[in-house]
């Protein structure tokens, strides 16, 4: 029979890193003792990125060099979906242009949505025809001034489970399951009630974990000094050493909760942790990869010699280098919606999104899917029945041609001032993709000036919010190629 | 090609609102204003005019839909009024309508109407709006000044043109027009202004600063429009007649086909440009034509409009710029009554308005900015929408005999 495991990984990193010292400068009137959390820097992402968005850039990257039609199912854990009745997988699905036929399936209501959602995938695994790609993303909403502002980070991360040549194979899982109620947030609420941190670290962090790892070790009949990388995705200081003492588990085996230069990305974090131990590891390494919330969930995986065979991708590291330094706390609290500022009347633009037109043009709106003239061979965005080519009036001869993976080059641009834009200036142009095709296209993590001739790749964004019927729309942006 | 329509129809009599920040007044009141003056240079009555049409470019900001508002502001005679609208060029679109029709012989007398009222949007710059339900999803609803200062990118890149020297060839075009809007009363923008001033104003969208683009107002402009032999009749003898009306639309070319349009240029400005110049008999642009009049919605464009309607050779109007050819003294004078620039641009009307001043130099009528060389040949260019994807209108009217 074949291994079950992991066949590919991915990760993103929004490229906006705020300053912990930016955010205690603003609050330490209020709030002194949070000058212990104030070193280092959190992912921030930008105004136009959500839980959807980094699902889908880790998508991409956990897809590099995989055929999309082999997926055959997908599924996205997060506790901070844009939708609470609209399936944001299919969204997903949309923007990385899966087949029709995958199954989609959102995850959610728990820190540890994104272990459970990977536990069941590999779990699964042998009985399904087709991979499954398991996503997480996180972007929670903390209120100013708590520890989980300073603490968090937003992130998202991708593994694509199936059978075969696997890069991890699967060895085993444990969960456990109890109401522990460290925090909690029910609909309506704008952030997490949390409770005391001390008895949060004592009795769950460690007692719970602890009771669930030596039970899960007994039951994986796994030698914990064999155990190479060690994941256990809590920021609060020295949890996982603890543990690995408790346990037998080597303390050289202890990962870094990536709490400097990221943050902690909810019940995406594990994931992202797991991708950041396979990017590091060597073939014939054992990981166990722990999820905390209301219980625990351990993963058992082992690397196999694919795992230097795989194509190189962003992944965590790639996505930690690609960062930006951000000392502005003003802005991102006002792109999160955590303060109003007047944005003035060119903000009143009113634009309904029809679900007919949405529905009809999907694949362009979504999945940045442009034609492909198969006369002529002429590639443009939208398709339309009669051809963009000058030379050749050609009717009803498109072929879908997907856009989003090519690189494209900057024909026009400007940075303007007077749109209103949530980042401004908008930064806005003209791009020609490489092989054909051309559209004008909004600009992302824009950083200096964009000059014409600049290479581009696309990335998928938040293109408006319809505040009046609470619609986020979509679409795709063109960011500096780095 | 079609034989055209040169000579074929006369202005009667034009007329043209005060520009500006028109708070006491609403469309139809600046209609008023505008036609009053029309109808008393054409010396005819109400009664007598045949057909009519109403270019408006915002339909929100305005008199709403339909060709009603106009045919009952002027309580026209129960005759067909028409509204157009296509984009910027909506008011060169009405002259089109009534110029048409009189050189179809559907009617005697035609009016063409254009109005808008911008300062009832309570910001500055045009309305933010729709472009429709699919380019809603897929396109960018950038503001005017972000659309067109892309043009100047490419053409930066397209001649290798250094970002100063563009810079101050721009504001040479914003100096150059603020000079001659100070010596119009119609114009809304009346003070002369400095390279300084326009160099070191707050950047709108990059290169365009606060004194490249045009100003935002009220405004009316109206002809009357007739058959020469009709005009001779009511006894007019300094004719002015019609030598060319062209629009070219963009059909998507340079927005969507990779490697063709390097954006440093209007495609429909040269194609129309050239069918007007060969409907007027017009073989040598920069000999024959003595004024322009451009869509200087932003000082980028009338620079590259320079070139597209050959009056300058490609990639080298920012030199003809600084070197002051466009000046009221220079070789072809552009915008020699302000332009957008100084009138500001009330959609509808602008294109109207252009061919007003144009009408008014060659019967020698303007005033203290009078061209000194007697024009015979002056060319009006009225552009709607963007770089990438527009419609641009031309007229060319002259002197009779000319």
């Amino acid at each position: 029979m074949a291994d079950v495991g992991i066949l590919s990984f991915g990760a993103y990193v929004p490229r906006r890193r705020l300053q912990r010292s930016a955010i205690y400068a603003a609050n330490s009137w209020f709030a002194p003792g949070l000058k212990g959390l104030a070193k280092g820097e959190r992912a921030v992402g930008d105004w136009d990125e959500d839980s959807i968005t980094m699902a889908v850039e880790a998508g991409r990257d956990a897809l590099t060099g995989i055929d999309r039609a082999t997926v055959g199912s997908l599924s996205l854990a997060s506790t901070t979906l844009p939708y609470a009745d609209r399936l944001n997988s299919g969204m997903v699905k949309e923007a990385l242009t899966l087949s029709d036929n995958v199954a989609a399936l959102d995850v959610t209501g728990s820190q540890r949505a994104g272990t459970s959602a990977l536990r069941d995938a590999l779990e699964a695994a042998s009985g399904r025809k087709a991979p499954h790609l398991c996503l997480a993303a996180e972007m929670r909403k903390t209120c100013p001034a708590s520890d989980l502002e300073l603490t968090s980070g937003d992130a998202g991360a991708g593994l694509l489970v199936g059978t075969g040549d696997v890069v991890a194979k699967f060895l085993g899982t444990h969960s456990l399951t109890l109401d522990f109620v460290d925090h909690y947030r029910t609909p309506g609420m704008d952030y997490d009630y949390v409770y005391e941190a001390r008895w949060i670290r004592e009795e769950g962090h460690v007692a719970l974990t602890a009771r669930a790892l030596k039970e899960g070790i007994a039951a994986l009949g796994v030698d914990p000094a064999s155990i190479d990388r060690f994941l256990v995705p809590i920021s609060a200081k020295g949890v996982a050493a603890t543990l690995a003492k408790k346990t037998g588990i080597a303390e050289t085996a202890v990962a870094d909760t990536l709490q400097t230069g990221l943050g902690e990305a909810g019940c995406a974090h594990g994931l992202v942790m797991l991708v950041a131990a396979l990017e590091a590891a060597r073939p014939g390494e054992k990981i166990l990869l722990l999820g905390f919330g209301q219980g625990v969930d351990l993963i058992l995986l082992e690397t196999t010699d694919a795992l230097a065979r795989l194509a190189p991708r962003q992944g965590v590291v790639g996505a930690l280098a690609n960062g930006a330094k951000d000392e502005n706390y003003m802005r991102w609290l006002v792109h999160r919606g955590l303060v109003d500022i007047d944005k003035g009347a060119r903000a009143e633009l009113d634009q309904r999104q029809p679900s007919t037109s949405l529905w009809r043009h999907r694949k362009a709106a979504m999945g940045l899917v442009g034609g492909r003239c198969t006369k002529t061979g002429t590639v443009q965005f939208p398709k339309s029945d009669v051809s963009v080519n000058p030379n050749s009036w050609t009717a009803h001869s498109q072929e879908d041609y997907p856009l989003a993976e090519i690189p494209a080059r900057v024909l026009t641009v400007t940075a303007d001032s007077l749109s209103y834009y949530p980042n401004p200036p908008l930064y806005y142009g003209m791009i020609d993709f490489d092989g054909g095709g051309r559209m004008t296209i909004e600009f992302a993590d824009v950083a200096g000036e964009i000059e014409v001739g600049a290479e581009m790749r696309m990335v998928f964004r938040i293109k408006a919010v319809d505040e009046v019927r609470g619609m986020v729309k979509y679409f795709w942006k063109a960011a500096p190629a780095r | 090609m079609a034989r055209g329509i040169k000579d074929k129809v006369a202005i009667l009599g034009m007329g043209c609102s005060r520009f500006g920040e028109r708070w006491d007044m609403d469309a139809d009141n600046l209609v008023v204003e505008a036609f009053e003056e029309a109808i008393a240079d054409a010396g005819i009555d109400v009664s007598q005019i045949d057909a009519a049409w109403l270019g408006v470019g915002f339909d929100a900001m305005n008199i709403g839909p339909s060709g009603l508002p106009l045919s009952i502001a002027l309580r026209l005679p129960n005759i067909g009024v028409t509204k157009v609208e296509n984009y910027c060029a909506s008011g060169t679109e009405s002259f089109r309508g009534a110029v048409y029709a009189v050189a179809s012989g559907a009617a005697d007398i035609a009016l063409a109407v254009g109005v808008e009222k911008l300062k009832d949007t309570g910001y500055g710059g045009l309305p933010v709006r729709s472009r429709g339900t699919t380019l809603d999803m897929v396109g960018v609803t950038g503001s005017a000044p972000g659309n067109f200062a892309q043009v100047a990118s490419a053409y930066r890149a397209a001649h290798n043109v250094s970002k100063d020297d563009l810079k101050r060839a721009i504001a040479h075009v914003s100096v150059k027009s603020h000079a001659n809007g100070a010596k119009n009363p119609k114009a809304h923008l009346r003070k002369a202004v400095d390279m300084d001033t326009v160099l070191n104003a707050p950047m709108i969208a990059e290169p365009l600063g606060l004194y490249d683009c045009c100003g935002v107002s009220d405004g009316a402009a109206v002809a009357i429009v007739t058959t020469p032999e009709i005009a001779r009749a009511l006894g007019k003898k300094d004719l002015v007649t019609i030598k060319a009306l062209q629009i070219a639309a963009s059909n998507g070319w340079e927005l969507q086909h990779a490697g063709g349009w390097n954006g440093s240029y209007f495609h429909p400005t040269r194609v129309a440009a050239q069918r007007a110049y060969d409907e007027a008999g017009i073989t040598a642009p920069r000999d024959q034509l003595s004024l322009t009049e451009v869509h200087d919605c932003f000082s980028i464009t009338e620079l590259v409009t320079m070139e597209d309607l050959f009056l300058s050779d490609e990639g080298n109007a920012w030199r003809d710029v600084l070197n002051g050819d466009f000046d009221a003294d220079g070789r072809i004078p552009c915008q020699i009554d302000g332009g957008l620039k100084c009138f500001g641009h009330p959609i509808g009307a602008s294109g109207l308005r252009m061919i007003y001043e144009n009408y008014l130099q060659l019967l020698g009528r303007a005033g203290d900015r009078q061209r000194k060389t007697p024009p015979s040949l002056a060319l009006s260019h009225n552009l709607g929408g963007m770089p990438s994807q527009n419609v641009s209108a031309i007229a060319i009217v002259g002197l009779a005999d000319a």
